[in-house]
């Protein structure tokens, strides 16, 4: 199988298990036990705390453990609205291609008072510095912006609104879910206040994320019950997916610029291939994206067979078609950048990881071609467009 | 668990009297673009029996192998059966379908009915301009109803 849906889930490395198991096999005490195996179990979550902090420049008391990306997002965007309350201040920006995680959260703040205001994200996937600035008001709590989007993979100028956001005194929050461990990223030079991350978005185990939270911001609990994580979040620590975590991240900053600058070159000929398909256009700016990501719409088809049928030739991808996301309508993030519903339901993500070689980028492109082409070959809209009964979009 | 069952999977794969009748007598397209789903069904009848069925769609897997299974339950039967045609038919031929798939099936069935009724106005000589009838006086999103878990990421 040609795996290239590393948006969605990586394959733990070898590493991050090794560290897994043994944790699990030989360190399974309680950190909050006083006798020695415990305090071992205690040794190890801090060392993953250290690690984890150093890997985007912050302070091991800054990093709280939590479930995964979801949680971390829930509990920092709570907490800015909790602390902004208290000011009274409840207008919160965002943007519209977030992630549900942040979307969802802010929805349920509207039902409790709080105003939200949704940047656009325009064509190219990129939210403007000044209408950030231009959007913040005395009332503003939080501005909450994704590093890089999980379907587009539009990377956003995240060092810019941070000092916007400094400037104006308003919290600044990111979804880093899908940067972390695949881009630079240190806190303090990007002017970060609250990040969230996920494990296993860079080859560590599913389940652990961690939320930063530079320090002096009090964070509100989502799960009560003990003292845990400085009594801000309860429940026993999963030390081994901790660790796990640890291992994982530490291993993909060290290769991070490598693995760059190799798959960027990889993500081009992919982009150059697919764009041979007539009628069909990238999604997102074509620079400012993730080295891993490329994400396309043709025109005349549907995702999900396009999906099942590129799963029988062995290439696992992922599309933004509404029978895919499961929902009426295609993807938010597509519909946001102005893709309309018809050609947003025959979209392909195909998100590259570390062990794809030249040869795999050059069997997808040419299964690509082969399926969007066949696929047309008995489609009704194809039909129609190709006759002049309706007007090609892309 | 796989998505589909694996007579969907060859339906979809091996989708039956794919393509286009070019003198067809009855033609019928239903569902839209906006909800990711189109068929178009084209029809032969020779003495009020079905003797050709071609089909085109643009959907997903179980919308394609509904199709083809629809056709092939029609092919050969004579008008009035193949009006008799319902959703659960072709939905329970194909080994079954997940309940927010089990839209494909009726927009199969309606696809099938759309056409036959085109066949029924052109014998009654209400022909209508252009070569097909496209079923507006149906609600456009009706079919649209897709209600799946949002995919986790």
């Amino acid at each position: 199988m040609i795996y290239a849906d590393n948006a969605a889930t990586t394959k733990m490395s070898e590493a991050a298990i090794h560290t897994m198991v043994s944790l699990a096999q030989e360190t399974w005490g309680n950190p909050s036990s006083l006798y020695t195996a415990g305090q071992r179990a205690k040794e190890a979550l801090e060392e993953a705390r250290s690690a984890v902090a150093a890997a985007i420049g912050a302070e091991p008391r800054e990093i709280l453990f939590t479930s995964g990306g979801s949680e971390a997002d829930n509990q920092a965007i709570r907490s800015a609205a909790e602390l902004g309350r208290k000011k009274g201040k409840t207008h919160i920006i965002s943007t519209a291609f977030e992630h549900h995680a942040v979307l969802h959260t802010l929805k349920k703040l509207e039902s409790e008072g709080f105003t939200v205001t949704l940047l656009p994200v325009h064509e190219n996937g990129l939210i403007v510095p000044e209408e950030v600035e231009a959007a913040i008001t005395d009332e503003t709590a939080l501005v909450t912006v994704m590093f890089a989007n999980n379907e587009i993979g539009t990377i956003q100028p995240i060092r810019e609104i941070g000092a916007i956001c400094r400037a104006r005194g308003v919290l600044f929050h990111t979804d880093a879910v899908q940067a972390v461990g695949h881009l630079p990223i240190d806190v303090m030079l990007d002017n970060i206040d609250l990040l969230s991350a996920s494990a296993h978005k860079f080859h560590g185990p599913k389940g652990v994320g961690f939320l930063y939270a530079r320090k002096g911001i009090r964070l509100t609990n989502l799960i009560e019950g003990g003292a845990q994580e400085r009594g801000r979040r309860a429940g026993t620590e999963n030390v081994p997916g901790i660790g796990a975590m640890a291992t994982a991240l530490t291993e993909a900053v060290a290769g991070m610029s490598e693995s760059a600058k190799r798959l960027s070159v990889l993500r081009d000929r992919l982009i150059a291939g697919l764009s041979e398909i007539p009628h069909s256009a990238l999604n997102g700016d074509a620079t400012k994206r993730l080295p891993s990501n490329v994400n396309f719409c043709f025109e005349g088809i549907e995702g999900e067979s396009l999906l099942l049928l590129l799963d029988d030739r062995g290439i696992a991808a992922s599309s933004g078609s509404a029978c895919t996301s499961g929902s009426l309508d295609p993807s938010h993030v597509l519909l946001a950048i102005g893709r309309v519903h018809d050609v947003a339901h025959g979209s392909l993500r195909l998100s590259i990881g570390d062990d794809i070689t030249e040869a795999d980028i050059e069997y997808i492109i040419q299964n690509v071609k082969e399926v969007v082409s066949y696929l047309r070959g008995f489609s009704p809209i194809w039909r129609d467009l190709v006759n002049g009964k309706k007007a090609f979009i892309l | 668990m796989a998505l589909y069952s694996e007579k969907v999977m060859d339906h979809f794969r091996n989708p039956r009297n794919v393509g286009v009748i070019e003198d067809a007598d009855g033609v019928g397209e239903v569902g839209n673009a906006k909800c990711g789903d189109i068929m178009k069904m084209y029809l032969k009848i020779d003495n009020d029996i079905i003797t050709d069925v071609k089909f085109e769609t643009f959907g997903c897997g179980s919308a394609i192998a509904s199709s083809s299974m629809a056709t092939e339950l029609i092919k050969g039967k004579p008008v009035s059966e193949a009006m008799t045609l319902t959703n659960k038919a072709v939905a329970e031929a194909l080994d079954g379908l997940p309940d927010y798939k089990m839209h494909c099936s009726v927009l199969a069935e309606e696809a099938i009915r759309s056409a036959l009724k085109d066949y029924e106005r052109k014998q009654r000589g209400e022909d209508v301009p252009g070569e097909e009838q496209h079923d507006e006086d149906k609600d456009e999103n009706r079919f649209c109803c897709c209600a799946a878990d949002t995919a986790g990421e």
